[in-house]
């Protein structure tokens, strides 16, 4: 009969609190890089040019079709040695995150933007705007309330994917939760305790999402 | 005074060539109503006049300067060309005062007072003032084309282009939009006009251009044209129009 310890989880709750501060400093860094380089690499995907299309095409490819895990190792163990430089467990594990995140975001913005009427862009052409400004003005708007829901689902995998930097040591909750297990044997409840923390982060989160869609699609 | 001058204009779709070598000259205050059967190449013609289409061989010169493929010089040409869509092409995301504003603001850069007075009497003159907040989604078909003509009389065009204005629209509303764009040709505007309204064609117009196989076909005054057409082909496509309009 296992005989539940969560008393020495609880006695440990400034550790995992440095361990949430983590998560969520990766989190935002991810968050961040990874949207935002997805929309350039999107963009890029979305292109009809080939400079732009086959460079955007590779790095999709690349970084969709290899583990992110394996992407974050290599990054903090493989980048020092050909780089005359070593790289922070925070930069290998934000780098793989986003650069795989931007990969799978990519391919949401480039459907979102194809998925507004063409007659959209002559309205804006017509006007003189340039490809920029239409993008910018009238067809990112349009195409963002559309991927709303596909980029929360990104997001939410996000903070998940963030446990991963806890293979090269990066302290975040996963981590910390590793260490109060190591120390108290107690591992079943240290990771429940993670799982709890995690829920109770992304339950609100994704209940704003659900406000959000809901604000956006009134609009139209 | 000539403003848009065209010459040898020719544009394919894969093998399909839609516009085959065709010279049209444009002069200021002219009203040019251009008919054929659908797959003549009329929209096509329209769209390339503005290089919404790029075209495959022949030059357009606005002002007796020949315009250039950069998009630096085509955004500069687009802003003294208005058009008028089939399918309004508003912006969904905006209000009416939004869409008629959103040139002014975007692309010349005006003040946002400045643009919003010039968006408001836009719309008055269209008789919209009173919709200036609603998105197109809360307008009429008549409604939306005519912020969608407000939205291009404010970037002040020296030509304006008319696609099929009303072919989208329920007949009852067609009547409003043929006022406004009748208003325009009172006003003396320059403009081409893409239309199944022959009786609209025949009243506003000064010169009606046939088109056939991506070629001027036949073209003279509205008279000349549409009641006493000299070639076969224009004879009966207005003989097919005339079995429907009584």
């Amino acid at each position: 009969m296992h005989q539940w310890d969560f008393a020495s989880v609880l006695a440990n709750t400034d550790a995992l609190a440095v361990g949430a501060l983590g998560t969520l400093r990766i989190f935002a860094i991810c968050l961040v890089a990874g949207l935002s380089l997805g929309l350039l690499v999107g963009l890029g995907r979305y292109s009809q040019r080939r400079a732009f299309y086959w460079p955007a095409t590779a790095f999709v490819e690349f970084f969709r079709n290899t583990p992110v895990l394996v992407q974050i190792i290599w990054f903090y163990f493989a980048l020092p040695i050909l780089m005359p430089f070593s790289i922070s467990p925070l930069a290998a594990a934000s780098l793989g995150i986003s650069l795989n995140s931007a990969a799978f975001s990519a391919e949401i913005y480039r459907g979102g933007i194809q998925s507004i009427d063409r007659g959209q862009w002559d309205g804006a052409r017509a006007l003189g705007m340039t490809f920029l400004q239409a993008m910018r003005r009238i067809i990112l708007p349009q195409a963002l309330k559309r991927m709303t829901p596909a980029l929360t689902n990104r997001a939410i995998e996000i903070f998940k994917m963030s446990t991963l930097a806890s293979a090269i040591a990066y302290v975040e909750l996963l981590q910390q939760a590793k260490l109060i297990a190591s120390l108290n044997f107690n591992p079943i409840e240290a990771y429940t305790a993670v799982a709890v923390i995690f829920f109770v982060f992304l339950w609100p989160l994704v209940q704003l999402t659900y406000v959000l869609e809901r604000r956006l699609a009134r609009d139209e | 005074m000539t403003i848009l001058g065209v010459s040898g204009l020719t544009k394919r779709f894969g093998a399909n060539t839609v516009i085959a070598g065709i010279d049209l000259d444009v002069k200021k205050g002219e009203r040019i109503a251009v008919l054929g059967a659908s797959g003549s190449g009329k929209s096509t013609l329209l769209r390339c006049l503005n290089f919404m289409e790029m075209p495959d061989a022949g030059t357009i010169a606005l002002d007796g300067k020949v315009i250039g493929r950069r998009e630096s010089e085509l955004t500069l040409v687009r802003q003294r060309i208005g058009m008028v869509f089939q399918q309004f092409n508003l912006f969904p995301h905006m209000t009416a005062l939004g869409n008629v504003m959103e040139g002014l603001r975007t692309v010349r850069r005006m003040s946002k007072p400045d643009a919003r007075a010039r968006a408001e009497r836009e719309l008055a003159r269209v008789g919209l003032a009173d919709k200036a907040a609603h998105y197109p989604a809360h307008l009429s078909g008549g409604q939306k084309q005519r912020v969608a003509i407000a939205r291009a009389l404010a970037m002040d065009p020296e030509l304006l282009l008319f696609d099929e204005p009303t072919s989208a629209l329920d007949p009852e509303l067609v009547g409003e939009v043929l006022g406004v764009i009748r208003a325009l040709a009172e006003e003396g505007r320059t403009m081409l006009l893409v239309t199944h309204e022959l009786g609209f064609a025949y009243h506003v117009a000064t010169r009606v251009i046939f088109l056939a196989d991506g070629t001027i076909h036949e073209q003279g005054t509205p008279d000349e044209v549409l009641k006493h057409p000299r070639r076969e082909r224009t004879q009966a496509f207005l003989a097919r129009h005339k079995e429907f309009s009584l």
